[in-house]
């Protein structure tokens, strides 16, 4: 009974008469205390998903799914994306049928041919889950909704279409141009006063509050560059919060490159390749892990920001999706989910201000933890490969 | 910066290769700057806006500690900050000992196996946004705590915010100071378990010591964090764009984010459409951003600052 406040630690070990043998009280009491601060942690996550479920999930029960539409759903989004991709919108939806027709089979039967199964796997499994994901979102009269003053009809689906997309603009910026500057720093750098500087420069934009930086996308994107960006559209909601977890990518991205070790390097230069050839056979392909695991969870980040979007002008309240135009909805009005739970928390009815508060909610935190699990998961499965 | 220079060896081969080699360096280090350009675009719009916000209104109006108005122009400072000390303080007597208590059982008490799973979730509690924590705030913890425990007069409070922004850094707490614990060597340890010490005075006496500067730096950059958090504040904080001075936490309040967010939701103040008033005050938004920046920058730079030295000591 007395070993508890005077177990030694795993790595010594030590012939168990020499540990004491009075009651250790106040360390018992102090390892009870750091236990009960690490479990008030947990309680509050519980307390939390308890608060939003009790509060949200009646939605789903009355406006959920129903599975008998399914196969109706299933059919009507593959209807929809063979129309839309086979009927020519502009020049800029002609562009995107054409990259959809050629593109992606090309890529798959490139794959094919060069044996790359698992690659095959994964994009004919993108496909359909993003197909079934549609038809079951298609059975809820919540989730497919559009945003309504009636407590009855209205739905997040402009939302989820709009937290996707200012995702997907998000990664195809800050990815790219977050780890060409982390190969920057970590390869190319000389170490002088400019690249700490720039190094400075990077964790303290990582530590800018959100609001600021969306006070930088009212300013630059939507004033500045309105011509460009359209004014206040997802175009311009994307880059600011791309810029925005641009530093969290550059420095998760450096310090999965710094983990790749040196000698794989010097092995590199010693068969005769450059410094891009050992950059781009050797260092990403091994710290690709986790410069995707920092990507995703910045993703998820952005997903949650609120602040910003309110700034650069994400629409609080009604609004009309306009036509089924893939290229005009990314320059007219758009609403991401936060911005609906924000918009609805704030509605008079209980209605609103609870219950579809709560169930977007749901929507919400179902996306971001999907991420945030993806991230951790793919981090405990390479941690430590040297 | 750790790679060798090529160059230097003289085997760079033909002279497409090295035309490709200076063109890819040059592309990275134009990534590299962008990140210069960032800051400096950051600086410039705050600055440029806030100079004509100060120049258009009475600079005494600033600190006249009765409100912050600003579509009826009045634009005082004080409520915002004493606003926002108050619920970075609340957010900081929560966020210090649960953070560091879970920290440091995380740390140096939790077997192997139970850090395994412990740590993921502390990370999933960081990565919920904040609007989330806000709704939570007004819904659970401004009716159960604010009103139930401690008899305060309404959920919607500077207080209530305090907490749900409290609970939101906490695993920031956790997180960057079990980093900095466990970066203490066992050396440490095994000396002091030598020296016949039980593990409590370990980990009092030797651990935390140790880690000082890292604890520190979890504490200042959550304080940082607290200061810029927005969403929570503007749910649970109970004020919607204008406050009145207040240093009692039970008031509803403001603070320097949370009337950014409400001034911005208002769509037609940030156009500048509408009067003069309206003018300035989407100028002030300007303001507030770049007060905002400084103080969280300062902080940061403090932070960082222990950062470093946590990396350099061992």
């Amino acid at each position: 009974m007395s070993t508890v406040g005077t177990t030694l630690p795993r790595e010594i070990t030590i012939d168990r008469s020499l540990r004491g043998k009075r009651l250790d009280v106040p360390g018992l009491a102090f390892q009870l205390g750091l236990l009960a601060c690490l479990f008030a942690c947990l309680a509050f996550i519980v307390l939390l998903l308890a608060t939003v479920f009790s509060d949200g999930l009646d939605v789903f029960k009355t406006r959920g799914f129903v599975l008998s539409q399914f196969p109706h759903e299933l059919g009507r989004a593959l209807d929809e994306t063979s129309t839309f991709l086979v009927h020519p919108h502009g020049i800029p939806g002609w562009i995107t049928s054409a990259l959809a027709l050629l593109g992606v089979p090309w890529g798959l039967f490139l794959a094919v041919r060069a044996r790359r199964w698992r690659l095959v796997m994964g994009v004919v499994a993108t496909i359909v889950v993003v197909f079934v994901i549609a038809g079951f979102i298609g059975t809820s009269s919540f989730l497919s909704g559009n945003v309504s003053s009636s407590a009855d009809r209205a739905g997040v689906a402009q939302g989820i279409f709009g937290t996707l997309v200012l995702a997907f603009i998000t990664a195809l910026i800050s990815f790219p141009l977050g780890v060409a500057t982390a190969v920057f720093l970590e390869e190319y750098a000389p170490d002088n006063r400019l690249t700490r500087f720039v190094q400075l420069n990077i964790r303290n934009l990582a530590g800018v509050p959100s609001v600021v930086y969306g006070l930088l996308g009212l300013s630059i994107f939507v004033k500045l560059l309105s011509g460009a960006t359209g004014g206040r559209t997802l175009i311009a909601g994307g880059l600011t919060l791309a810029i925005l977890v641009l530093p969290i990518v550059i420095i998760t991205s450096s310090e999965a490159i710094r983990a790749v070790p040196r000698s794989l390097r010097e092995g590199g230069y010693g068969v005769g390749a450059t410094q891009w050839e050992v950059t781009k056979t050797l260092v990403l392909p091994n710290a690709f892990s986790g410069i995707l695991t920092g990507t995703i969870l910045s993703l998820s980040r952005a997903i949650g920001e609120t602040a910003p979007l309110l700034l650069v002008g994400a629409v609080l309240g009604f609004f009309t999706t306009g036509s089924a135009d893939l290229f005009q909805k990314f320059t007219t009005s758009y609403t991401a989910l936060p911005q609906i739970v924000f918009n609805w928390r704030g509605e008079a009815q209980t209605d609103f201000a609870i219950n579809l508060t709560a169930a977007a909610i749901i929507v919400l935190l179902a996306i971001t933890l999907l991420a945030n699990l993806t991230a951790v998961l793919l981090r405990n499965r390479y941690e430590q490969r040297w | 910066m750790t790679a060798l220079d090529p160059s230097t060896l003289g085997l760079e081969g033909d002279r497409r290769r090295v035309r490709r080699e200076r063109r890819i360096r040059i592309s990275f280090w134009v990534a590299g700057m962008s990140t210069l350009a960032i800051s400096i675009a950051i600086i410039a719009s705050l600055t440029a806006n806030s100079v004509t916000f100060l120049s258009n209104i009475d600079l005494d109006t600033l600190l006249t500690f009765d409100k912050w108005a600003p579509r009826i122009g009045k634009f005082d400072i004080a409520t915002l900050f004493v606003g926002s000390l108050m619920v970075s303080a609340i957010a900081m007597v929560i966020a210090i000992p649960l953070g560091l208590g879970a920290a440091v059982y995380l740390a140096e008490y939790a077997k192997p196996r139970v850090r395994r799973v412990l740590k993921p979730i502390l990370e999933v509690l960081a990565g919920i946004p904040s609007i989330v924590l806000g709704f939570f705030a007004i819904a659970w913890i401004g009716p159960n705590i604010i009103v139930d425990l401690l008899h305060g007069p309404s959920d919607f409070s500077l207080a209530t915010a305090g907490l749900g922004v409290g609970i939101l850094v906490t695993p920031l707490v956790a997180s960057v100071s079990e980093d900095a614990m466990r970066a203490v060597p066992y050396s440490l340890r095994e000396a002091s378990y030598g020296m016949g010490a039980r593990r409590f005075t370990t980990v009092v006496r030797v651990v935390v010591p140790a880690a000082i500067s890292g604890i520190v730096a979890s504490l200042i950059l959550a304080a940082s964090r607290a200061i810029g958090e927005t969403m929570v504040i503007a749910l649970a904080g109970g004020a919607f764009g204008e406050a009145h001075f207040t240093t009692n936490p039970s008031d509803p309040g403001l603070t320097f984010t949370s009337a950014l967010a409400s001034l911005a939701a208002g769509t037609d103040q940030v156009a500048g459409g509408g009067g003069s008033d309206a003018g300035q005050a989407f100028n002030s938004l300007f303001f507030l951003g770049l007060v905002l920046f400084v103080l969280t920058l300062l902080l940061n730079m403090v932070g960082n600052f222990f950062v470093r030295r946590v990396r350099e000591a061992y």
